[in-house]
């Protein structure tokens, strides 16, 4: 079975323990600014947000390298990026649509979310289930549920 | 990371920038933060030294947790001399810039003497260096953030700051950081404000030293958050209504100080308490909450993000505080409504945003409100020299005062000067209802006895968040004890103020301790941390920083009767509720805190004392 990161903004509460758990997991050290899923916080409209990459089927920052250092990991369908390869020209991160390749000044290479090999750290470390790691085929199976939640079962009086 | 083992001091007169290494020593004799930054304090600076005086310093220090994956695990202090007690002054703070600060590879910056002119500190990394901030000077806490992040093409920045009123010499202005979390009380932005020392803004990319054992500690720390999340509070009260959980149940144990501590309940306290912040309003359908938020690294997610109505006479045609913003926290709920008897709660959160805005104590300020009320209630002070009429419940002064006092203004300057010297300067000195010059915080010891004996013998004057006892005597945590007695309360306010002691040291936050004790914190401290940190020694470290904040202030010139409620407490019943009839009996408990403490009948520590102390 595929999976898929899945993410809930609304259950958010910025507390970026997936960014710790995401550069220790990587880098083997605390530091946010390593992190490969960033939270965004929308101070007026009081909204948390956490993203990153969507792991898209046709990925246009595999498409785009002219090296092919990015590839995908047959296992979890990730599309990774392989360090030893990727020269640090930054067209990947000029293909992607949604900006999460990031280009690593330190290293010279650029980085992406991998799925740390089918166990998301991220996931792991979110205290309020606002990332999860789900079956791919069903990543709005929750929203479904909610507005099934919804229907009225019972016979209406004036139907 | 445990300690980066690198602090930064800075020479504000000088304009120097200099790196210095951590006294591990002392690391293992102080942990961090509160505990380790005070004993720098300590060693460096003149007791007696006056709080607004170039010779004061101030420090923002981090704990060896700060800045990991603990839970809670971002806070840093400010500690300092308080322009607003003369006492010494340690006030924490969450959300991320603590963090950020252990990013950048430092545990503490120690500013010392005084800028010539506006400057804020910029730190990236290695790199730190003082910065013109004349054209910050003047400038709200969000103004200036938002100009630093755009200055330095960076929204990643981390910045603390002062608003107006720490420039303006408001005696309880705050640090506030990330908008609106605050190393709030004491006044220890007002001497950020006289060093001229208006930001520090901080981006750390590579810094993090290491965590002694990280699979024990990646352990200890998943443990202690399960921990947290099977607690009802922790895990279900907090997150759901925040502190505000508190306003309703105070009021119920007769403990809510109301129209500056005349009464002990609030007779609308459910409209401004947490369940009323979830409910829908009827101008515009909405809720005045809506989401919860974390501090850096917390798995509770306490903090409160709501709008206010934009219909409400505070903000017509104001859309710029339309969005959302922090707040009700329970401690400002009950300054800005309970203790002035205002019973709006749009208006408490619009006075709550400005707190933020411009860097003043909501917990001092609002309380200070109470205290002019009272005055102008007794005839003291007139309509003319307020400015308007102030009766108590009247949210109307209650939003202008505010205003005025954020500017520095008319009435508000007097409000500036906090509660002791208000009613100082208008002959009435009893009617400040605090300690060592800082208001009290929202619990009435007459309802809750343990508490005035926390807040007598608290270092930082009156407090909750130095020994809250209220745990014990309300909540049952760890053990229930009966609030309208004072039995046992002298043993049970040292333990609390002990463990406080090292949470507060360890880069935690306080509210943990709902659910932990020293020994959930002890493997995540031990695992982090070089150095064997057993339970022994934390309960003495606990202990030890207390008794050496007591030196402090005894050298400063407090005495013991400087441990002692203001004179309504100890002679006017509570009028209602299960306290009815009661006073607080700090009298009684004093004695027998001292010697629980080892310290002399005149609140000196015995030289034993010091001695079993290491001090």
């Amino acid at each position: 079975m595929q999976k898929s990161l899945h993410i809930d903004p609304n259950k958010c509460t910025g507390c970026l323990q997936c960014e710790m758990a995401c550069s220790f997991e990587n880098h083997g050290v605390f530091n946010i600014s390593k992190s490969r899923i960033k939270v965004f916080n929308f101070e007026h409209a009081g909204r948390k947000v956490p993203y990153t990459c969507t792991q898209c089927s046709d990925a246009w920052c595999m498409t785009a390298c002219p090296v092919d250092a990015i590839r995908i990991d047959a296992t979890t369908g990730a599309k990774t990026v392989h360090e030893d390869i990727c020269v640090g020209c930054k067209v990947c991160t000029i293909a992607c649509p949604f900006g999460t390749v990031n280009y690593v000044a330190e290293t010279g290479k650029v980085q992406k979310c991998d799925l740390c090999g089918g166990d998301p750290a991220c996931a792991s470390a979110c205290p309020t289930g606002a990332i999860t790691y789900v079956d791919a085929n069903w990543t709005g199976l929750d929203k479904m549920q909610q507005w099934a939640g919804k229907t009225d079962t019972q016979p209406r009086a004036n139907a | 990371m445990a300690w980066n083992r690198k602090l930064l001091r800075v020479d504000l007169s000088k304009g120097t920038c200099t790196s210095e290494a951590l006294n591990m020593q002392w690391a293992q004799e102080y942990l961090g933060q509160r505990g380790l930054a005070t004993k720098y304090f300590i060693e460096e600076v003149d007791p007696k030294v006056d709080p607004l005086a170039p010779e004061n310093k101030l420090i923002m220090a981090t704990g060896p947790l700060t800045g990991t994956p603990a839970s809670t695990g971002g806070r840093y202090s400010v500690i300092t001399k308080g322009a607003l007690t003369g006492a010494i002054a340690c006030s924490n703070s969450g959300g991320y810039f603590g963090a950020e600060l252990k990013f950048a590879g430092w545990d503490m910056v120690i500013f010392q003497g005084k800028s010539k002119k506006p400057v804020y500190l910029s730190i990236e990394d290695d790199k730190a260096e003082l910065k013109d901030a004349s054209h910050l000077w003047g400038k709200t806490v969000f103004q200036t953030e938002e100009i630093i992040k755009k200055s330095h093409q960076d929204p990643q920045i981390r910045v603390a700051s002062i608003g107006r009123s720490g420039e303006n010499g408001v005696m309880f202005a705050c640090v506030v950081n990330d908008l609106h979390r605050a190393a709030g009380r004491s006044g220890v932005g007002t001497v950020m404000g006289s060093k001229n020392l208006k930001a520090v803004a901080v981006r750390g990319k590579n810094g993090g030293g290491a965590i002694r054992d990280p699979k024990a500690f990646m352990a200890a720390t998943v443990a202690a958050k399960k921990v947290l999340a099977d607690n009802a509070v922790t895990g279900q009260g907090l997150p759901t209504y925040g502190t505000q959980v508190l306003m309703n149940v105070i009021n119920e144990m007769g403990a809510l100080p109301t129209r500056n501590h005349r009464d002990v309940q609030f007779e609308d306290a459910r409209k401004i308490s947490g369940e009323a912040m979830h409910e829908k309003r009827p101008t515009d359908g909405k809720a005045q909450l809506v989401t919860n938020a974390a501090c850096f690294g917390c798995t509770i997610a306490c903090g409160r993000i709501s709008k206010i109505d934009e219909t409400h006479f505070s903000v017509v045609n104001k859309p710029e505080y339309w969005g959302a913003s922090g707040g009700l926290e329970y401690e400002a709920a009950w300054a800005l409504g309970a203790a002035n008897g205002v019973g709006d709660l749009e208006a408490l959160q619009y006075v709550n945003v400005l707190c933020n805005e411009d860097g003043f104590d909501p917990i001092t300020f609002g309380a200070t409100v109470g205290a002019a009320m009272e005055l102008y209630d007794l005839g003291i002070l007139t309509k003319e020299q307020i400015g308007m009429d102030a009766p108590f419940g009247s949210a109307k002064a209650l939003v202008e005062l505010a205003q005025m006092t954020a500017k520095g203004e008319g009435f508000g300057k007097e409000l500036g000067l906090g509660s002791a010297r208000l009613c100082e300067k208008y002959g009435r000195p009893e009617l400040s209802m605090g300690v060592k010059k800082q208001e009290f915080p929202a619990y009435d010891s007459r309802g809750i006895q343990g508490m005035g004996l926390a807040y007598a013998t608290s270092n930082r004057g009156a407090c909750h968040l130095r020994g809250y006892t209220v745990a014990s005597e309300v909540l049952g945590i760890p053990v229930k004890t009966d609030p309208l007695v004072t039995e046992g309360k002298a043993d049970l306010v040292k333990a609390f103020q002990d463990a406080t002691s090292v949470f507060d040291s360890a880069g935690v936050c306080v509210f943990t301790t709902f659910a932990w004790t020293l020994a959930d914190l002890q493997p995540q401290l031990d695992a982090a941390c070089e150095g064997d940190w057993t339970m022994e020694k934390l309960g003495l470290l606990g202990e030890r920083i207390w008794n050496m904040e007591r030196l402090f202030n005894n050298a400063a010139g407090f005495t013991a009767k400087d441990d002692d409620l203001p004179p309504r407490l100890k002679t006017e019943p509570a009028k209602t509720g299960p306290a009815k009839g009661l006073v607080n009996g700090i009298d009684k408990m004093r004695p027998e805190y001292y010697k629980a403490r080892g310290w002399s009948a005149e609140g000196v520590p015995s030289k034993e004392t010091l001695a079993r102390l290491g001090l």
